[in-house]
């Protein structure tokens, strides 16, 4: 593997996510071949379920702690957690000690995990190093930033750092890129008129990019935006990062 | 503007009506893609324009954190120079001692220039209570006067607005030709509003910035209306909210600088006026009355949260309003308040309480495009989650909100019950999966389908998977 010595295997815990796991298996498949690819020893605990993202951005703290402190126990010995997702990595980092700051050692607690949970690309290309996964994809892909990632997590350039190092993959522009998709979680159903005229939007702009497949860091988005896509019976596809690098 | 004000801002309603309304996006999009752009150059010409963001906002942290100090230094500064200070602790104490300053005062004539505290306290409605004329002078508020209308944007008040529906108005309202030409429109303005100005016994002006160590009152505009309504009248009336206090002159600089690049994406305003003190003997203009009121209305309940103190910093930039993706579709008189954007969103449920104003922090996807921008780095997506959990303890959300929380905690509290609940949920589906996707749920999850397909449970979790591989 370029630029990673084999057999120096890290283990890492999957954080797959609710979504991934319910809705989107296949990205997770693909989270974990580019996680060994990488060269990583991949574990998933089975006891995990949902970071309680739903609920704290609803406002249902109370809810959102109790998945918190289940989230904290479950993933308490993992060495490191990776999620392909930036929202819930960021919830995970960002928000869990806000979250639980009325219980000084689950809060302490809480930043010691937050400390070792990345969000993939960011994985892969801050504390691996690793840029080129020997990923093949053909075709033109528009890269969405997905906004917790980009202003979260501070994730601008690690996963278009990845898709550049695809071979055959011809990365396109998206126009007003940073710009939200509008999914905002139970947003995009209580304000759904305004969710969806911001996915309008944010269609145009794939649709002229010319791009065959658009990618990001989120199935919560990638969700949002699919939805909208096949409303509209574009041909246009979507992949998770994942799924893009673990073409081959 | 006179109309009661109901009970609850429904922000849901409010912008399926705004989404319905071609002329307000059409406007809307293009004034904010304008902003949008010149801000953004405006700041990459700065290279230490971060540095400069963190600095613009440990000054205003700094101020709020010796408030008290500095606004009691501010008023004997100013009493010392020959003007005096009001304290207003609301907006009936605030309108009081301004219609009661008018009145001993016999004055017959007022001149306004733009000010967003002056809305806050509805003092038009009563000046004109009053007996006073009462003009607004800010070419955007003129037009909303005339038009009866409050304004939708904290520096662009006309924003929602087209340069042919201000044509229209100044035809019905001053017999003015049509015009489609803004300038045209705008000398039409320019030579009514000129014999209010000479008029005028009263100056009515908000206030950007006081400086505690001078007594300097600091106006900033682009106009020069502002200069005119301090300088012509014989009385000067400001009205400024306790969160405009800098303790010294020196730290002006910063915050000029930030507010004029992140509002208009202009390096700097067109006139800043440095007021310190009436008129002096000897000196050729200037108001021979210079009065400040001070204001509170519930901004020390801001001040004594430290959750949202921070968004007393607030320079009234509107550059969170103009990234914002849901102002932009929603427009200013969606939040039903004074201070609309992601701004109004946090400090309005504070100013008017949660059982009025508690949709508003929900009215977002907290894309975090409005603390990239603001220049004091007000944190308002943490705050709007504050709110939002603050706004569910008091109950002033609907059971929709409720009922998916319950259910999604139900389903998430573990691995058991995740499989059951999945497991239900396949077979429910099966009545709605067509081609691998589902084009209509039921109420209340409706409003998904409205807009884009959702996609079905897989048939093998990954959690599945994972165990037979």
């Amino acid at each position: 593997m370029p630029g990673r010595a084999p057999g120096s295997s890290s283990p890492v815990a999957l954080f797959v996510t609710c979504l991934v796991d319910q809705l989107f298996p296949h990205v997770g498949a693909a989270t974990v071949r580019v996680l060994e690819r990488a060269g990583c020893a991949v574990n998933f605990p089975g006891a995990q379920t949902c970071c309680g993202q739903p609920t704290f951005n609803d406002g249902f703290w109370a809810d959102a702690a109790g998945l918190a402190r289940r989230f904290l126990d479950v993933f308490a010995d993992a060495p490191q957690i990776v999620v392909p997702s930036g929202s819930c990595a960021a919830m995970v980092r960002e928000w869990y000690p806000r979250l639980l700051r009325d219980e000084p050692a689950q809060a302490e607690r809480a930043r010691a995990v937050g400390q070792r949970t990345y969000e993939l690309s960011e994985y892969l290309v801050r504390v691996l190093r690793l840029t080129d996964l020997g990923a093949r994809f053909p075709g033109a892909v528009a890269y969405h930033p997905a906004c917790h990632g980009l202003r979260g997590l501070h994730l601008r350039e690690e996963p278009l750092a990845l898709l550049r190092g695809v071979r055959d993959l011809r990365l396109v522009p998206l126009p007003g890129a940073e710009e939200c998709c509008g999914f905002g979680g139970f947003f995009a159903v209580k304000f759904s008129g305004l969710s969806g005229a911001m996915l309008e939007a944010k269609l145009r702009a794939i649709e002229s990019s010319g791009a065959e497949v658009v990618t990001a860091t989120d199935v919560s988005c990638l969700m949002h935006i699919a939805g909208g896509l096949t409303r509209r019976r574009s041909k246009i596809r979507v992949m998770h990062i994942a799924e893009v690098l673990a073409a081959v | 503007m006179n109309k009661p004000r109901p009970a609850h801002i429904d922000m849901v309603a409010n912008t399926k009506l705004a989404l319905q309304d071609a002329d307000l996006q059409g406007a809307l999009n293009h004034a904010l893609v304008r902003f949008r752009r010149l801000r953004t150059d405006a700041a990459a010409e700065v290279p230490e324009w971060e540095a400069l963001r963190d600095l613009a906002g440990e000054i205003k942290a700094h101020a709020l954190a010796r408030l008290d100090v500095h606004l009691t230094q501010l008023e004997s500064r100013i009493a010392a120079l020959g003007g005096t200070v009001h304290w207003a602790s609301d907006a009936v104490e605030a309108r009081r001692i301004i219609a009661d300053l008018v009145r001993t005062r016999g004055v017959r004539r007022v001149v306004k220039s733009k000010s967003m505290t002056t809305e806050e306290i509805h003092l038009n409605r009563a000046l004109e209570a009053a007996g006073v004329a009462v003009v607004e002078t800010d070419l955007g508020e003129y037009v909303l006067q005339l038009a009866g209308e409050p304004p939708s944007h904290i520096i662009a008040p006309t924003i929602h607005k087209s340069v042919a529906a201000v044509s229209r108005l100044f035809s019905e309202k001053l017999g003015a030709p049509p015009l489609d030409d803004p300038e045209d429109l705008n000398r039409v303005a320019r030579k009514a509003l000129r014999t209010e100005f000479l008029a005028a016994d009263m100056g009515i002006t908000g206030v950007n910035f006081a400086i505690a160590e001078t007594g300097t009152l600091v106006v900033v505009e682009n106009e020069g209306n502002a200069r005119l309504a301090t300088t012509r009248p014989r009385i000067h009336v400001a009205v400024m909210g306790i969160e405009k206090v800098l303790p010294r002159l020196a730290d002006l600089g910063v915050l000029l600088r930030v507010l004029a690049r992140s509002a208009t994406g202009q390096r700097a305003s067109v006139y800043v006026s440095m007021i310190t003190g009436p008129r002096r003997t000897g000196e050729a203009d200037g108001p021979e009355e210079l009065h400040l009121l001070i204001l509170d209305n519930g901004r020390t309940r801001l001040l004594a949260d430290p959750d949202l103190r921070d968004s007393l910093r607030c320079v009234r930039c509107g550059a969170c309003l103009n990234v914002c993706p849901v102002y932009e579709r929603a427009g200013g008189h969606a939040y039903e308040s004074v201070y609309s954007g992601p701004i109004g969103s946090v400090i309005t449920p504070v100013l008017e309480g949660l059982p009025r104003a508690g949709d508003l922090p929900f009215a977002s996807t907290l894309c975090g495009a409005c603390a990239e921008v603001c220049p004091v780095k007000i944190d308002l997506p943490r705050m709007l989650l504050e709110l939002r959990a603050r706004a569910v303890r008091a109950g002033v959300i609907g059971w929709v909100d409720r009922l998916f929380a319950r259910g999604w905690t139900f389903a998430m509290s573990g691995p058991a019950r995740l499989r059951v609940v999945a497991g239900l949920g396949r077979l429910v589906q099966r009545l709605l999966v067509r081609r691998g996707r589902i084009e209509r749920l039921p109420y209340p999850f409706a409003g998904w389908t409205a807009h884009r397909t959702a996609p079905p449970l897989a048939a093998q979790a990954f959690r599945d998977w994972w165990r037979s591989r």
